[in-house]
């Protein structure tokens, strides 16, 4: 039967996926560029991790081989967005596509494989704390505890420190930005290598952690794709993503979780009974990205928060004043 | 150290016309290049393979008919999706309303919705064309409302749909209209099938066994129309100037929103049909795998074509061949790689529209003035 703390820690696990990759998005566009090629990086990043482990037999290769690959492959995004001033939109588009490719090319014949996986870890006094020991602190993989530890590093990083401060202006104002000294061009190309990065772990947290093997474009199935609408959900605060992609998690995990009992709540079950049924189950974490866009976005019109004002805007430095 | 730079400068005066086609042009032949040279560093043979594709797209008469077979959804997508971009809506959602316009246009066979023996054929399939741009253009309809009054990102709206309707479909493929348990429905009886030129094989013997459908002169006649509402019609002036400047365009008195809405419809519309013309003209049943990414190819066409409506159906056949040729290719996703790296090429290959480069000797000075 369903367990309220199975769901959380199945959250936990699954969310880690859709953190990491919100954070680094968050990280590009606070710097004023939007990546939409997300989901191509994340398969790339999965594939790399996937690979490099079962040629290795090492995991933690594994692991920084898909944080290279990621960042190389975000690179092509900001070279043509920031030296060749192209579209935003269709250059992410292009990044997934090639992403997807490259991973299809590259992984081909890795279906079916096994490989080394990241360990589950037990953290040795918190775990004894009851409950939230035993939900938050015990027998989980170690890229959870990574994504616990990012959350408050990067929220540090982006609001109390000077790199933060000068990538938030260059995302803002990037020609106040450069008056006071700032490398725009330099800045934008670090954090869309960092975001491509993060993008890059969170496919690896896929393939040799949460849920291991190799799986074709399955593999991601439009995760980066729920990534990039979290970011939006989220109001740019990486606190707010990482909830939101825990709660994610959960639902995915209390979606499955609600095909096994015959008996619900005192009736017959109808996911239970009628299978086909299940299909709309699987529409819900789609659907309800879009109503937690509609939500997000009508809280950020009250409070009026919006996207980094030069978010999709190239800068030219001498050419405009804003 | 003062090194030679190379910098870029703004031009100033018009490109001469044939510069974006020789500029397209290049990317495409450099992205193959690109293509061959992964490929050959994974141990692949890249002149055999591309050898292969040519060979395999415009090898015969068949093989050539594949390929527009290929290219007929395409057209129609594309051209919509060129529609969306004209006014910068980023409609990437053409490969969901291409579902549903499957889906709604084999609920004529299905339900059916006429009686199959007796109604005749032209009836059918005119109903059907009608219910799949319906199914489309309802599809583009909601992100199109939540863009204009909520400034919803239309993007992930549209992705998110693009995943809905899989599972919607799937729904009815694998329950109520399963074909006896096979994940795909029955065959639609013949009334709903899109003539073929193999029809016409008892008088031409060139014609046995070519499958070009009707379905290719949809997209020629869509390509026209398109043409006439961009290029001669009010509305598409206004569809290009709130693309265009969309602050001017409210000065002149456009109504964005509702803009916004229709052509979102009628894009959706367009890979509504799109989603007809396979399941009628070609695999003649609703099952779950009728597209190889054509809504995403689409986008692609569509930026290659740069939104011209004739350049959307040159760009569909080759489109059209790649995907007839990488059908017999291994690895799967060389298709998916050489697009991406087209389109990344053609984005870039701009720049040279808009910039100079220029050499400067004297960066020195700059970099004591920076200092």
């Amino acid at each position: 039967m369903m367990n309220f703390s199975e769901i959380l820690r199945s959250g936990l696990s699954t969310g880690t996926i859709l953190l990491f990759a919100a954070i680094g998005e968050i990280i590009t566009e606070r710097s004023g560029i939007q990546n939409l090629g997300v989901e191509g990086m994340m398969l790339f990043g999965a594939m790399a991790a996937f690979k490099a482990s079962y040629m290795t037999g090492n995991v933690w290769i594994g692991l920084l081989v898909a944080i290279i690959a990621g960042g190389i492959l975000s690179l092509a995004h900001a070279l043509v967005t920031i030296h060749f001033q192209a579209d935003q939109t269709v250059s992410g588009l292009s990044l997934t596509f090639l992403g997807t490719g490259l991973a299809l090319v590259i992984g081909e014949g890795l279906t079916g494989m096994t490989t080394a996986t990241v360990p589950n870890l037990t953290i040795p006094l918190l775990s004894k704390i009851p409950f939230i020991g035993q939900v938050f602190f015990s027998n989980l993989n170690l890229l959870v505890y990574i994504g616990y530890l990012t959350i408050p590093i990067a929220w540090y990083f982006i609001n109390k420190t000077k790199p933060g401060l000068d990538m938030r202006a260059v995302g803002e104002n990037p020609a106040a930005a450069d008056t006071l000294g700032v490398n725009v061009y330099a800045t934008r190309y670090l954090y869309t290598f960092v975001g491509g990065c993060m993008a890059g772990l969170a496919g690896a947290t896929i393939s040799v952690a949460v849920s291991p093997g190799w799986y074709s474009h399955l593999t991601t199935s439009g995760q980066g794709w729920i990534a990039v609408a979290l970011v939006i959900f989220s109001h740019w605060n990486p606190t707010r993503a990482a909830l939101g992609g825990y709660l994610f998690g959960m639902l995915r995990r209390f979606t499955l979780d609600l095909q096994g009992p015959a008996m619900l709540l005192g009736m017959r079950n109808p996911f239970f009974y009628n299978h086909n049924l299940v299909f709309f189950l699987q529409m819900v974490p789609y659907a309800l990205t879009i109503v937690a866009l509609l939500w997000g976005s009508s809280a950020a019109r009250r409070k009026r928060i919006g996207a980094p004002a030069s978010l999709g805007i190239p800068y030219s430095r001498g050419e405009r004043g804003v | 150290m003062s090194l030679p730079k190379i910098s870029l400068v703004r031009r100033t005066e018009d490109v001469p016309k044939w510069m974006p086609l020789v500029t397209t042009l290049g990317a495409v032949l450099l992205a193959f290049v690109i293509g061959g040279i992964i490929l050959k560093s994974i141990g692949a043979n890249p002149f055999y393979i591309y050898g292969y594709f040519f060979k395999g797209a415009f090898g015969s008469l068949g093989s050539f008919s594949d390929v527009m077979v290929k290219a007929s959804p395409l057209i129609l997508i594309g051209l919509g999706c060129s529609l969306a971009f004209r006014m910068r809506l980023w409609n990437i959602g053409a490969e969901g309303q291409f579902f549903m316009g499957a889906f709604f246009a084999s609920l004529v066979p299905l339900v059916p919705l006429v009686p199959m023996e007796t109604t005749p054929k032209i009836v059918v399939l005119t109903l059907m064309g009608f219910l799949g741009m319906i199914g489309g253009a309802l599809y583009g309809f909601i992100p199109g409302y939540l863009k204009a009054k909520f400034n919803i990102n239309e993007i992930i709206v549209t992705l998110m749909l693009n995943y809905i309707v899989v599972f919607w479909n799937n729904y009815w493929i694998f329950g109520k209209w399963s074909d006896s348990g096979f994940q795909m429905t029955k065959t639609f009886p013949k009334a709903a099938w899109l003539p073929r030129l193999a029809d016409l094989a008892g008088q031409y013997k060139v014609f046995s066994g070519i499958t070009l459908h009707a379905g290719v002169l949809f997209g020629l006649l869509a390509a026209l129309i398109v043409h006439i509402i961009l290029n001669n019609s009010n509305w598409g002036y206004m569809i290009n100037l709130i693309g265009d400047n969309p602050r001017a365009a409210r000065y002149a008195g456009a109504d964005i929103a509702k803009n916004t809405i229709l052509v979102f419809m009628l894009s959706g519309a367009l890979a509504g049909l799109a989603g007809m013309v396979e399941v009628s003209g070609v695999v003649h049943r609703l099952q779950e795998r009728i597209s190889t990414s054509y809504g995403f190819s689409g986008v692609i066409v569509a930026w290659l074509a740069k939104l011209n409506p004739w350049a959307v159906i040159v760009v569909s056949i080759l489109f059209g061949a790649l995907i007839v040729a990488s059908r017999e290719i291994q690895p799967s996703g060389i298709s998916f790689l050489l697009q991406g790296i087209i389109l990344f090429l053609v984005i870039s290959s701009d720049v040279l529209l808009k910039y100079k480069f220029q050499l400067t000797r004297s960066a020195k000075v700059k970099d004591e003035v920076a200092a």
